[in-house]
């Protein structure tokens, strides 16, 4: 951030022969203790921190996992077993690792939509944004690729339905397939290279994670108000403010992943996979891990495989032209009332989309036991079709039509008008956890 | 557009009539239970499991295997807890394969060590045996079904005759459970008494017995359940507490600054 006036001064003979070779420390300094942050960030904005949380989580606990598993198709299923069974709190790690995936797909989703809501793909932020959609297909692949680790009936269907996805490519499919696979049918082969690729993918995550960080700090955090930081009197340093309220909030999300972790380890599984792999035997219904159940539906919803696998990747990739779709040049939807309808309606239908996902494709949609007269067919045709209109012409034409209110001047003129002004002072100009 | 759309309501109703048919054979939804082993704090019954090990023993081992579970394991804390020499005396009542000092084939006496042994050497042995089917593993069975526990009691009780327009193939079982509603296994629990255990223990009836082979089963798929959720309540009690702390925290250092 350019009004970002750091004072990081080495104190003692190594810092200061340290800060003239390497300035490592200086950049820790700036980048994790006195970066500028607008000082109106709600709990929404926690979830960076508890992102980034998680990657360490999945990468340890993945780390001894892998001193356990053994990647051959006849012992997978049951050195997983044997880790939950014979290693010491290897039960503990084993359901940390795969609740832990759950909660990072719940903690990214919210953060995507985060971002969405209050417009942070705007110029000047659209690398970060960009970098954030790298990310979430790296996250989607890693976990693909480790949920077939167990080699259990859904990790081995599952493997082979999304495998089969390259087949649809004209010409060269099957040659891809086999490709990847390394042999002629998801095999041993598959598994093994599959566990390398699941073993490498996060520490690419971590490096993306840096870029994106990195591409943070350059304009800095946009905020709730969606508007930009005018001076100083419009932030805090990040520690101590966001650090405390950061390390609340991701308590409390380690409260839920623990109760999953602990009482309900297997909420988020499928029961096939405790069946071991079985290629003679289809399950009656395949589905993926909940994470990509909108993404399913709309593979499933045109009966042309090419055409569904096209659609699939785009209702991905579409995220990524936002920032050159969104017209408008407001960023919040706090004052955007048109495109916070929008937004909301894009929240049920993604919702709606998982529901059908999670069905087996024929017959009447079944809305929470209730079955609704009309074909899921049908529905995930008008959703899937909405969804594109919603980004490809809704959001485009919204932008230019749609009469924002009023944005505030600054983020601290802001607050001072939600609170009254206090006789608090409008800029934290001395904290009593500084020594002064 | 309209006409696709024509088309997929027509072709839904199509297939609504299809799923109709179809919904005659599918499977009863169970009813739900109550357990032991329910909630944060439940745990499991000791003489239930060990009660429950012997139903498995003298009824399901017939057929069935449990090829992750240790005879040690009958003796570990949170599962039956049969003492030392109890698990010392059932291990020694199995023999296993095993090779002489020659190389020669023998049987040698199992050990707590060992691994439950299976019923079959192979599938397609056990598939001879069984009329084509395959009895499978139960080590992991009360987790690899919906509502496992309570799919497994209804399932061990539910038999019962077909209706008469029920079209039963040969060599099945009518059971409303199952998925189809013919299952291979006849029924396994047949008269009350079936099972006899030590004195002290309540009656055997067939309900009985089945509930105790359910919990047993599920301390089978699950035997560090009460580790865990032990460990759960410790874990979540020193998080509220963090919890609470760093909000006074957060507090503390926001309290000069308005936002």
């Amino acid at each position: 951030m350019s009004h970002g006036n750091y004072t990081y001064k080495p104190t003692n003979a190594f810092t200061k022969w340290l800060d003239t070779r390497l300035p490592i420390i200086r950049l820790m300094d700036e980048s994790m203790m006195q970066f500028p942050t607008p000082k109106n960030l709600n709990y929404w904005f926690a979830f960076g921190a508890i992102l980034t949380f998680m990657l360490v989580v999945q990468i340890i606990s993945g780390v001894v996992l892998a001193m356990h598993y053994v990647p051959h198709e006849t012992l997978a299923f049951n050195s997983v077993e044997r880790i939950m069974r014979d290693v010491n709190y290897g039960w503990l790690l084993r359901y940390m690792h795969s609740n832990g995936a759950s909660m990072f797909f719940i903690a990214v989703y919210i953060h995507i939509f985060r971002g969405y809501y209050y417009g942070s793909y705007k110029a000047p932020r659209e690398v970060l944004w960009l970098l954030g959609i790298v990310i979430y297909l790296l996250l989607m692949a890693t976990g693909f690729l480790g949920y077939t680790l167990p080699w259990g009936q859904m990790s081995f269907w599952g493997a082979t339905v999304i495998t089969n996805f390259f087949s649809a490519i004209p010409v060269v499919g099957p040659s891809i397939t086999e490709w990847l696979w390394g042999s002629f049918a998801v095999d041993n082969a598959t598994l093994q290279r599959f566990f390398s690729l699941h073993y490498l993918l996060p520490f690419v995550i971590a490096g993306v994670v840096v870029l994106h960080i990195w591409a943070l700090h350059v304009p800095g955090n946009n905020n709730p108000l969606g508007i930009d930081v005018k001076g100083p009197a419009d932030t805090v340093a990040f520690h101590p403010y966001y650090t405390t309220k950061d390390l609340f909030a991701l308590v409390v999300f380690t409260m839920i992943f623990s109760y999953f972790i602990f009482f309900n380890p297997n909420a988020m599984g499928h029961t096939d996979n405790y069946i071991p792999a079985n290629r003679l035997v289809t399950p009656p219904h395949i589905v993926p891990e909940w994470y990509y159940l909108p993404f399913y539906a709309i593979l499933r919803s045109v009966p042309d495989k090419l055409i569904g696998v096209i659609l699939m990747f785009s209702a991905i990739f579409v995220w990524a032209l936002l920032p050159w779709l969104d017209t408008s040049r407001v960023r919040s939807a706090k004052f955007r009332p048109i495109f916070r309808q929008l937004f909301y309606i894009l929240l049920v239908v993604v919702w709606l989309l998982g529901m059908l996902g999670q069905q087996t494709p024929d017959g009447n949609f079944d809305f929470y036991g209730a079955e609704l007269p009309i074909s899921k067919l049908f529905l995930s045709q008008f959703l899937t079709l909405y969804y594109f209109v919603h980004f490809l012409v809704l959001i485009p034409v919204v932008g230019l039509m749609e009469t924002p209110l009023p944005v505030p001047e600054s983020i601290a003129k802001a607050v001072l008008a939600k609170t009254g002004g206090s006789t608090k002072p409008a800029a934290a100009v001395r904290s009593p956890e500084t020594r002064v | 557009m309209r006409m696709r759309a024509l088309l997929a309501i027509l072709l839904s109703i199509g297939f609504a009539g299809v799923a109709q048919a179809e919904a005659e054979n599918a499977a009863k939804h169970p009813e739900q239970q109550s357990w032991n082993w329910d909630g944060v704090f439940g745990t499991f019954d000791r003489q239930q499991l060990q009660r429950g090990y012997q139903v498995y023993k003298d009824v399901c081992a017939s057929c069935h295997g449990m090829n992750l579970v240790s005879f040690r394991n009958l003796g570990q804390p949170g599962g039956p807890e049969f003492s030392e020499a109890q698990v010392k005396a059932i291990a020694a009542g199995f023999k296993l394969p095993a090779l002489d000092d020659n190389g020669e084939p023998i049987e040698r006496t199992a050990t707590p060590a060992d691994r439950f042994p299976s019923p079959f050497p192979n599938e397609i042995a056990a598939r001879a045996a069984n009329n084509n089917a395959y009895p499978p593993d139960l080590s992991v069975i009360i987790k690899a079904r919906h509502a496992g526990p309570d799919y497994i009691y209804a399932l061990l009780i539910g038999y019962s005759d077909a209706p008469k327009d029920f079209n039963l193939l040969p060599g099945l079982n009518y059971n409303p459970y199952f998925e189809g509603r013919q299952i291979a296994m006849p029924a396994p629990l047949t008269s009350d008494g079936q099972v006899t255990w030590p004195e002290g223990n309540p009656a055997a009836t067939k309900e009985r017995m089945a509930r105790d082979v359910v919990a047993f089963m599920t301390w089978a798929a699950e035997p560090k359940m009460e580790e865990r959720k032990h460990l759960g309540v410790q874990v979540m009690i020193f998080l509220a507490a963090l919890s609470v702390l760093l909000f006074f925290a957060y507090r503390r250092v926001w309290r000069d600054v308005e936002h």
